[in-house]
């Protein structure tokens, strides 16, 4: 049956600063379908971070607000504390949860926020000019990792998701990707059963995406794509990790 | 009703009656009896307390809770203040209503957990980054610890501004009688219709602190936009209690703990027949520089006694524009200037 | 009878030129522009409407939403 494809409602028509091939859009076209379906835009307040993404909020058209950087988990408690009823979910990068915002994600978690996360993992900090980030894989070269990632001097990339595994207050973890139509639907998929957890206060969730940065990878964005389908993902291994 | 209580307790009791339902905090010497307090009250008013993973987390879930339209609350003391300095900045840039408590302790560093005044600059001068200001209200006893945090939550509101409660550890820490209605009602205005609550895009990211847009929409506008504010709020909300000057030839200027020793030389120099006056600013930003100004107009001599190496001495300064006339006295590091030795500085100048 | 058929619209300004629908579509329907559009970057094009069968795969890929499916009405 044929079937339309058009702008999700809660995304705005305008043009986005990503790069060509960035994941970002990907994820955000996602996320809005799913607000969308779940007839949520009225009660959605989002929290933007800093990184690539730290304008999403010209592109969703429902509340977004900021946070200093690495903080968007503790102003997304700080909101949904006040407004338990609202959908309240943050959007980070792997600099702002991974690196800056390592305690305040994992005390989320731990204190069991009725919160989602949406993890952006694309290796690199994309916003300040490609510099090694806390995923970044054994040899990777980014602008500080020069001589590639090395575990003796750079030590290895972390698995956030794994280490929240542990933590009572975490309900759901699941890692996805958006190489093709069919992971794009598994992560449309895991996207909603995360605003869902919190929709029925099952507690803290988080979706980790594995996204490409053809820019800072130095290739194409098909090329960025095949990459993370045979390379990254022998690092992070996508799939459900806890739920 | 009156009570007998102590300063971090007081400030705790003014924040719940002023409306106050949230508050994030984490545990630092000599203000954990505040955090406790408000652990308690919180809980009893259906507030929201939390206590965070670092001082860090504990501004950003202060701005969150505020973004969503409640009046909230962090306290911390000197070493914490400085980690906030970032989540202030960005409270400041994203107009919205905070109240931060700081019960001053001895630095640099780690320094001790005694009482102390060296954070002035970092209230006053900025401590976060960028063009803003804080409202800091100056207490000086435990009445005035429940009276300007109060205040503190109608200013911010009004204002949209953060507000910060400047106080020390013996403030904190000592008791006296607290006296207030005990049917008060939240001054001022509490209602936000700004707040972002969820309104499908129509409020947007309307409470923001970047901006990179040209023209109006420029982050330059955006500081004439709160130069603007700030210049009113000098106007409007300078505080300053004149105690004794009308005919002083000799005045002291001190705030919050070093106020009362000034006060108590004061009063005894006074029996002695000698013209002296209390300059206590009740606010230390916006500064009492118009009072001060016009008082040194009459050519008095002025000694600023501090528990520091001498920080507000350079807005008394600025002031009077004659140095000849501005004599400092201060203690660091913890130690509390005596009625004695501020007697001893008084008589020299 | 009209039959319900979709009809794809590329929006060549939103197209940064990624080529992930390209490689996406299964029919080959797509191919890049010889044409920049006004932002400089080359744009995709439909080659072959006629191969086109809505399936969606290249509005998934996209991270623009450069490309949209719409219903139309046809005899």
């Amino acid at each position: 049956m044929a079937k339309e494809y058009t702008r999700p409602v809660s995304m705005k028509d305008v043009r986005t600063h990503y790069c060509s091939g960035c994941g970002h859009g990907i994820v955000h076209r996602i996320i809005c379908e799913v607000i969308d379906e779940l007839g949520v835009k009225d009660r959605t307040v989002a929290v933007a971070p800093v990184g690539c993404a730290v304008l999403a909020y010209d592109y969703w058209d429902f509340d977004t607000t900021e946070a200093a950087h690495g903080r968007t988990p503790a102003v997304a408690t700080g909101i949904k504390r006040v407004l338990p009823d609202r959908l309240v979910f943050t959007y980070q990068g792997d600099g702002d949860l991974a690196a800056i915002g390592t305690a305040e994600i994992i005390h989320a978690g731990n204190r069991g926020e009725n919160i989602s996360v949406i993890f952006v993992n694309n290796g690199v900090y994309g916003m300040t000019g490609g510099q090694m980030a806390p995923t970044t894989i054994l040899g990777q070269t980014t602008a500080t990792s020069q001589y590639t990632r090395r575990p003796e001097k750079e030590g290895y990339p972390i698995k956030i998701m794994e280490m929240m595994a542990v933590l009572p207050g975490v309900t759901y973890l699941e890692r996805t990707t958006v190489t093709s139509p069919k992971e794009i639907l598994t992560t449309k998929k895991a996207i909603e059963r995360s605003f869902r957890t919190q929709i029925d206060n099952k507690g803290f969730s988080m979706v980790e995406i594995l996204s490409p940065c053809p820019t800072y990878w130095g290739m194409s964005p098909s090329a960025a794509m095949k990459r993370i389908r045979n390379e990254v993902t022998k690092t992070y291994p996508l799939g459900l990790i806890k739920g | 009703m009156k009570y007998l209580t102590t300063g971090n307790e007081a400030c705790g009791e003014g924040a719940i009656r002023a409306g106050c339902r949230f508050y994030a905090g984490y545990p630092i010497t000599p203000q954990n009896e505040l955090t406790a307090y408000m652990s308690r009250r919180m809980e009893e008013e259906n507030g929201i307390f939390i206590q965070a993973e670092s001082e860090l987390a504990a501004i950003s879930m202060v701005f969150g809770a505020s973004v969503a339209g409640r009046r909230a609350m962090t306290s911390s003391s000197s070493p914490g203040i400085s980690l906030k300095q970032e989540g202030i900045s960005y409270i400041a840039g994203a107009e919205l209503p905070a109240v931060i408590v700081n019960v001053m302790r001895g630095g640099p560093g780690l320094g001790n957990i005694a009482a102390s005044q060296a954070d002035y600059f970092q209230a006053t001068k900025g401590g976060g980054h960028g063009d803003y200001h804080m409202i800091v209200l100056v207490p000086a006893d435990v009445q005035e610890m429940f009276d300007f945090t109060y205040e503190a939550f109608a200013l911010a509101d009004k204002y949209l501004n953060p507000v910060m409660v400047l106080a020390d550890g013996m403030l904190g820490q000592m008791m006296e009688p607290l006296e207030f209605d005990d049917n008060i009602k939240p001054s001022g205005e509490v209602a936000k219709p700004w707040a972002l609550t969820g309104s499908g895009g129509k409020r947007g990211a309307s409470v923001k602190s970047l901006f990179l847009g040209s023209g109006e929409k420029s982050l330059e506008a955006h500081n004439e936009e709160l130069q603007k504010k700030y210049n009113k709020i000098k106007k409007d909300v300078t505080q300053v209690e004149l105690y004794m000057t009308d005919d002083a030839e000799k005045c002291i200027v001190a705030y919050g703990l070093m106020s009362r020793v000034a006060r108590s030389c004061v009063d005894a120099l006074r029996k002695k027949g000698e013209k002296i006056g209390l300059i206590r600013p009740r606010t230390v930003w916006p500064f009492p520089s118009g009072q001060i100004k016009a008082i040194a107009g009459r050519g008095v001599k002025f000694l600023v006694a501090e528990m520091s190496a001498g920080q507000m001495v350079e807005d008394v300064r600025l002031a009077v524009l004659d140095d000849d006339r501005v004599s400092f006295y201060g203690r660091m590091g913890g130690g509390i200037p005596t009625e004695e030795e501020i007697t001893k500085k008084v008589r020299k100048i | 009878m009209t039959k319900k058929r979709t009809k794809l619209s590329i929006n060549k300004e939103r197209c940064k030129g990624c080529l992930l629908c390209i490689e996406a579509c299964p029919a080959g329907a797509i191919t890049i522009s010889d044409d920049v559009n006004s932002k400089g970057m080359k744009y995709i094009v439909l080659k072959k409407e006629e191969k086109c069968t809505g399936c969606g795969m290249c509005f998934m890929m996209c991270p623009d939403l450069a490309i949209e499916i719409k219903f139309k009405e046809e005899e």
